[in-house]
């Protein structure tokens, strides 16, 4: 069982990386499906504003024309 | 890139994982020369391949994006990029701990070290372009061309033990030709530790795939929220002056 040490240093330092690696992917991924999902909901209520503005844009120019 | 795949591409992993420890640890001989130590190749060998493969895919993904300018050919490039930086670093790490039981040393200036040394700052270099620099338009040919040049050191690698005067062993072809396992038993474990190590990177891959993807939606939504509002201050300034 000479340099079991070294055999467990390398396994040790492998697994850590992979295990970080991971968690540091799965967590940036958590917090940029948050802020898209925030961007979107701020886009379809930007959308339906824009909407409405849009249809009372045109019910002032149908009145002013007539 | 679906949340399901990722999900069973990471359970596939975790099995074919477990079936390669099993073998490194209970399975395999212990080597006559080098003793238990010897037990890193099965982890490190498999590291290497996963890191030259995808700084292979960089330079293939680097010429896409070259030829045909789509956004997903950079992307894949970029993530191919930090995953084999990834694993290159436990090559480097886990070939240093290896070597001082070994050599009497964590390092010495052998061909095949110090090419390997070079390949991982070259593509050092290439991640540290793209963080400095990512939202410059140019950077993604920039980018493409330094991953292409960078990949051409890894034939170097490969054939470094056979070109110049080595302390590191050629394992899987020796410089008489035939392999450096005498067990089938080492062979068998080899095998399925570098196929361990293929859905790993796979699946670490895919994960980093699909943050880019998530990062450029999230430019695309942000950009659609910019033209609204343009849109929705210049319709406030002609009710305004009507």
């Amino acid at each position: 069982m000479e340099n079991l040490s070294y055999l467990f240093v390398a396994y040790s330092i492998i697994f850590a990386a992979i295990v970080l690696y991971v968690m540091f992917l799965w967590r940036r991924q958590a917090r940029l499906d948050t802020r898209l999902r925030g961007l979107e909901i701020q886009l379809n209520e930007m959308r339906d504003e824009l909407a409405q503005d849009r249809s009372k844009a045109m019910t002032t120019a149908t009145r002013s024309a007539s | 890139m679906g949340t399901k795949a990722a999900y069973r591409l990471g359970v596939a992993t975790l099995g074919v994982m477990t079936a390669a420890i099993f073998m490194v640890f209970v399975y395999v001989p212990t080597e006559a020369q080098e003793g238990i130590v010897q037990r890193i190749f099965y982890f490190h060998v498999p590291c290497a391949w996963v890191a030259f493969a995808a700084f292979a895919l960089v330079a293939i993904s680097g010429v896409f994006y070259l030829w045909f300018g789509q956004q997903v050919w950079d992307d894949l490039g970029y993530a191919a990029a930090e995953v084999g930086m990834v694993f290159c670093t436990l090559v480097l790490i886990t070939g240093s701990v290896w070597a001082k039981p070994i050599w009497g040393a964590w390092w010495t200036w052998d061909s095949r070290l110090t090419t390997t040394l070079v390949l991982w700052l070259l593509y050092a270099g290439y991640l540290a372009l793209r963080a400095m620099a990512d939202e410059v338009p140019q950077v993604g040919r920039l980018a493409a061309v330094v991953g292409i040049v960078a990949a051409a050191d890894v034939p170097v690698i490969i054939v470094s033990v056979r070109l110049w005067r080595t302390i590191h062993p050629a394992v899987i072809v020796t410089r008489q030709g035939s392999h450096g396992l005498e067990d089938p038993r080492m062979i068998a474990t080899l095998l399925v530790s570098m196929a361990a190590f293929t859905v790993l990177g796979t699946w670490l891959l895919m994960l980093r795939f699909a943050t880019l993807r998530t990062t450029a939606r999230i430019i695309n939504v942000g950009r659609q929220l910019a033209l609204m509002e343009a849109e929705m201050v210049d319709m406030g300034a002609q009710a305004r002056g009507s």
